[in-house]
């Protein structure tokens, strides 16, 4: 351990310093010389033939460069797919193009048909409202199970239908869960809506394409969590520009919680344009474009039976699931409803049959991905309801109820197809009582009440696969792509190290949490480690930050490149002191003998690698830079349990939260105030999923909530201070750092908690109110408790 | 925003004149205006800021007992002001601290939002709202959805509010935006209970006699039992039906009259 600032401190994030005072870059901070800017014209409708489109006045403009249209990109890629599920009968999904601008139809509010390049960002927009479209309305289909009925109108008309897969997981055990269900002492059934999230980092997205004639090289800064995977599909699949000649930098991100890892349309159109113009092209998203634009989150309906038997065991969980993928198929689209949503319906309990079916469906709506927890928040809102409802119709105590069902030995084989590698989930519990104080809830419910407040109890447990990989698992399960991730270590003469990372840090702290593991490896003071990211020409090939994978995955390369440093260095260590390679030691950032008093420091074996005037060149090489790629052997499974009370006001509906505990099992922590900050975040974001965050469209397709006038997000008003605690830690098994993610726990966590908690506060005043569906606003409570 | 003109006159006369020209657009704190510029939701040839004219702005009380609140005084003067409690407490829960202090008296009146709080006090009030040109009675002032009896090119110049001898505002908000989904005045007045209702109806702020009616001979939360706004007209949307907007309207006169004491 170096004097301070290794694995376990908490060390402040140094990337702070710049966030806080101003001096961030961010992706809208880079303004490249000539540059000019874009504005899309964007459908105001919902679903629309393109008769024609009249550009000739808008070209007339002042400052207008050239008005683009579908018509300039036949020839050229659509958007890809990173991910192809196969449906139950074996058929891989339906897999409609998504073009850069519209071709002949737009498929959702916000679809880009038309796009002005000028000198100025007015006067591209000034020219984008004297473009003249000639569009035919059609009638858009919003409602899933509408979209499916025979005549409904197409979202692609070139498809058999709006279904874009229908997807049996696992097909062959759906005939024992049916046997098992008719034959359970009990089933709760319940059914609800995950409703649909707009993602709204803080940063809106923003692209700048860039083009070098004399060298034929593209540049194209993007607000990414994921610079490698944009010049992949961009690249080879859309524009097809060799990853030699397209850098893709990805600078400082405000946030992105998903919805920057996809590749979009104005990425692809920037850089093409910026070739065509031969001129630097940025387009900046208004926040009413992102929320037209950005990939929207969750959406599903959902129908869950849970079967127990007469002891109240589980038996068997079956779940039939339309989720809505909005006009066009986001880059991982597919694979949330599917392995990100199916393989979790075990969470935390040992019921032997589970079937889930999920029908994907087409709608003229933005189209939706994968948002904080993807998939895994979806499968433990069911699973976690329904044994809320199920513990109430047994008259049963919900925390027994899920004790009594616990895995309690690892590994652990689902039937859902993943196998959790460790995990304790009766520790969590009881760490979640002591922290929860569960003792003190009755008093405190007496208390609301004597204030005319309801006030509820609610629990909850989680399990998440995070750490998205191994490449061999996800390459059989669809996925165009490998998900290793790769870091460089590069030691410079003096001893400072650079880092090169293939993860993304966009608010993780990855600046500050990484070098905590490089400087205990070495026994140096962080302070000489800087984490290098989000630049194709600087880093190695790597996949990103999302599924919370980047300590797991991309720190595990990281590892395995500082050991490989540690071994050479150890070699000029020997060489150095004239001892035997298998005597040196690294301690404190010196390298000693065994049993001599011996040593050389960290810098002089680095300066030794540069300046090699002593050095056994006939063994090694000089330098000192390592890179290693690592795929991991399995998803990581954090799980905890979560406690809230909210309190009730039975006049207005309106809900409070008054205490929020959270006991997670993360595996080892490198940082515990960085993770208690993405605790802190993602319950933040739960709570605004329960109470607050709705995305709703009318039934033409229009977005009621288009701006934050409509759209509520979460205030610091609207949580309380939370009790976290992560001390109960099972190392994950197979990576070297024994850690298993953090990021995404608390929004995956959260929502149940609350809504378990508002039934219960209810139920307290003598509702028969046995669900609600998210956001649980005021005048929704309301409206449940008129009965 | 499309391109236009700006002026910033320093004295009533000189903003008249100003905008007397085509298409000229009074901007006060522009909370509302400015958006709906950012938007292109309105292309005026001319903005003449009322910012810079001194006498439009301030607080006193006039021989009558009535808080003059100048048109162009921000909420956080407002807020400040200890003449009338009620209307500093509405004035002080109105947006965040960066609205409070751009948006204006005159500019919130002028603007008639729906769900704004300013309409509900001046109404409850009877405030009398002063132009260049006229005195217009509260109760003449608002004639619908952002709809006023202003005249174009009128300017509120200043607010006169009687100070009721009970009062207070109790404001439901709406959960995205924070404006009032429903917010209550309720002012006792030497002669009567007056009691109006924001953020509820189609047909924007309005008075609630019946609930006028109960308290004027019993002011007190039992007097609004089981009473409601009627449910006919009111605004319903994503964030409640208009059977909830009328529900809270009950509770909210009640929490007002409680809190008036």
């Amino acid at each position: 351990m170096p004097a301070d600032g290794g694995i376990g401190a908490p060390t402040k994030r140094r990337e702070d310093v710049r966030f806080l005072t101003g001096a961030g870059n961010y992706t809208d901070d880079i303004n490249v010389h000539g540059q000019a800017y874009v504005h899309f014209l964007r459908s105001d409708v919902a679903h629309g033939r393109i008769n024609g489109i009249d550009t000739s006045q808008a070209e007339s403009m002042p400052g207008v460069l050239r008005v683009f249209t579908g018509a300039d990109f036949e020839g050229v890629g659509t958007i890809p797919c990173g991910w192809q599920v196969t449906d139950k009968h074996g058929e891989p999904m339906q897999e409609p193009p998504h073009p850069i601008l519209a071709q002949g139809r737009m498929r959702h509010v916000g679809d880009p048909i038309a796009a002005v390049v000028a000198e100025t960002r007015e006067q591209a927009r000034d020219a984008a409202e004297a473009i003249m479209p000639d569009i035919e309305e059609l009638p858009a289909v919003l409602d899933m199970k509408a979209a499916l009925e025979d005549g409904a109108p197409k979202v692609h008309e070139e498809l058999s239908s709006n279904l874009c897969y229908d997807w049996g997981f696992i097909e062959d055990n759906k005939a024992a869960v049916d046997e098992a269900i008719a034959n359970a002492a009990h089933v709760t059934t319940l059914e609800l809506v995950n409703q649909r999230l707009v993602a709204n980092p803080m940063e809106p997205r923003v692209a700048v394409g860039d083009y070098k004639r004399a060298s034929d090289e593209s540049t194209l800064y993007t607000t990414s969590q994921n610079p490698h995977v944009i010049r992949l599909l961009m690249g080879a699949f859309v524009l097809g520009i060799p990853e030699h000649k397209l850098t893709v930098i990805a600078p400082d991100v405000g946030g992105g919680f998903g919805s920057k890892i996809y590749h979009y349309a104005e990425e692809a159109f920037v850089t093409f344009a910026a070739k065509q113009l031969n001129r630097p092209v940025k387009w900046t998203s208004s926040r009413s474009e992102a929320f037209i634009s950005d990939a929207q989150g969750r959406d599903h309906v959902t129908k869950i039976d849970l079967a127990l038997d007469a002891d109240n065991n589980f038996t068997a969980i079956r779940t039939e699931t339309y989720a809505n993928l909005g006009a066009y198929l986001s880059t991982f689209a597919p694979c949330v409803p599917t392995y990100l949503h199916g393989t979790l319906m075990a969470g935390n309990y040992k019921t032997p049959n589970i079937y889930v079916n999920v029908k994907a469906v087409f709608t003229n709506t933005v189209p939706v991905d994968a948002y904080r927890g993807a998939g895994r928040p979806e499968a433990t809102f069911q699973l976690e309801r329904v044994i809320d409802k199920a513990a109430r119709e047994l008259g049963v105590d919900p925390i027994a109820l899920r004790r009594q069902n616990f895995i309690t030995e690892f590994p652990y084989a689902t039937p859902v197809a993943v196998e959790y590698d460790t995990g304790d989930y009766v520790a969590t519990m009881d760490k979640l009582e002591e922290i929860a104080d569960i003792k003190g809830f009755p008093a405190r419910r007496a208390e609301s009440e004597k204030n005319g407040k309801l006030r509820g109890f609610g629990v909850n447990c989680y399990i998440e696969a995070c750490g998205i990989a191994p490449s061999a698992l996800v390459g059989a399960l669809g996925a165009r792509a490998g998900l290793y991730d790769a870091a460089t270590v590069r030691v410079n003469a003096t001893g400072s190290i650079s880092v090169m990372v293939g993860a993304h840090s966009h608010g993780q702290g990855h600046e500050t949490s990484f070098p905590q593991v490089v400087a205990e490896m070495l026994g140096i003071d962080p302070g000489m480690i800087d984490i290098v990211h989000g630049d194709t020409s600087k880093i190695p090939f790597g996949m990103g930050t999302y599924g919370s994978r980047s300590l797991a995955v991309c720190g595990s390369a990281m590892v395995r490149a500082t050991e490989k440093i540690i071994n050479k260095a150890k070699k000029i260590a020997a060489h150095l002191m004239e001892a035997s390679e298998a005597d040196i030691e690294l301690k404190d950032g010196q390298f000693t003998v065994a049993g001599t008093d011996k040593s050389v420091a960290w810098g002089d074996v680095t300066l030794a690698a540069y300046v090699p005037h002593n050095y056994p060149l006939d063994e090694i090489e000089p330098g000192l830079e390592e890179t290693a790629f690592y795929d991991p052997a399995n998803f990581t499974y954090p799980a905890g349990a979560y406690a809230c009370e909210v309190e009730v006001d039975p006049e207005t509906g309106k809900v409070t939260v008054e205490r929020f505990a959270a006991a997670d099992d993360f595996g080892n922590i490198i940082n515990p105030m960085i993770v208690d900050g993405q605790v802190h975040g993602g319950i933040g974001q739960g709570i605004g999923q329960a109470l607050l965050e709705h995305c709703v469209y009318d039934e033409t397709g229009q977005l009621l909530t288009g701006s934050y006038m409509d759209y509520a997000m979460p205030r610091a008003a609207d949580v309380p201070f939370y009790a976290v605690d992560h001390s109960c830690q099972t190392p994950c098994t197979h990576n070297p750092l024994g850690v298993k993610g953090c990021g995404e726990a608390g929004a995956i966590g959260s929502p149940p908690t609350i809504v378990n908690a508002v039934i219960d506060a209810l139920q307290s005043g003598g509702h028969n109110v046995t669900h609600i569906d998210m956001p649980v606003s005021p005048s929704r409570v309301w409206q449940a408790m008129q009965g | 925003m499309y391109a236009f003109d700006f002026e910033r006159p320093s004295t009533i006369a000189d903003a008249v004149k100003a905008l007397g020209q085509d298409d000229a657009q009074a901007l006060a704190g522009g909370q509302t205006l400015i958006p709906s510029l950012k938007q292109r939701l309105a292309m005026p040839s001319k903005l003449v800021s009322l910012a810079g004219i001194d006498e439009m702005r301030g607080i006193c009380v006039d021989d009558g007992g009535r808080v003059c609140i100048g048109g162009a005084t921000i909420h956080a003067d407002v807020a400040a002001q200890e003449h009338y409690p009620a209307l500093a407490a509405l004035a002080g829960n109105i947006g965040d601290p960066a609205v409070r202090n751009r948006g204006t008296i005159g500019g919130s009146l002028a603007n008639n939002d729906p769900s704004a709080c300013y309409p509900s006090a001046a109404l409850a009030s009877n405030a009398t709202i002063v132009t260049n040109t006229r005195e217009i009675a509260a109760d003449d002032f608002f004639t619908g959805l952002f709809e006023t009896a202003l005249e174009d090119g009128e300017i509120i110049t200043e607010v006169k509010l009687p100070v009721p001898e009970k009062a207070a505002y109790m404001k439901f908000e709406q959960p995205a935006s924070r404006f009032a989904l429903v917010g209550v005045f309720v002012a006792k007045h030497s002669d009567g209970v007056r009691v109006a209702v924001t953020g509820a109806s189609n047909g924007g702020v309005f008075r609630w006699t019946e609930a006028e009616e109960a308290l004027s001979s019993n002011f007190s939360a039992d007097a609004l039992e089981g009473m409601s706004a009627d449910a006919s007209n009111m605004i319903s949307d994503v964030h409640g039906s208009g059977a909830y907007r009328a529900h809270l309207t009950g509770v909210m006169a009640r929490r007002a009259v409680t809190a008036a004491g």
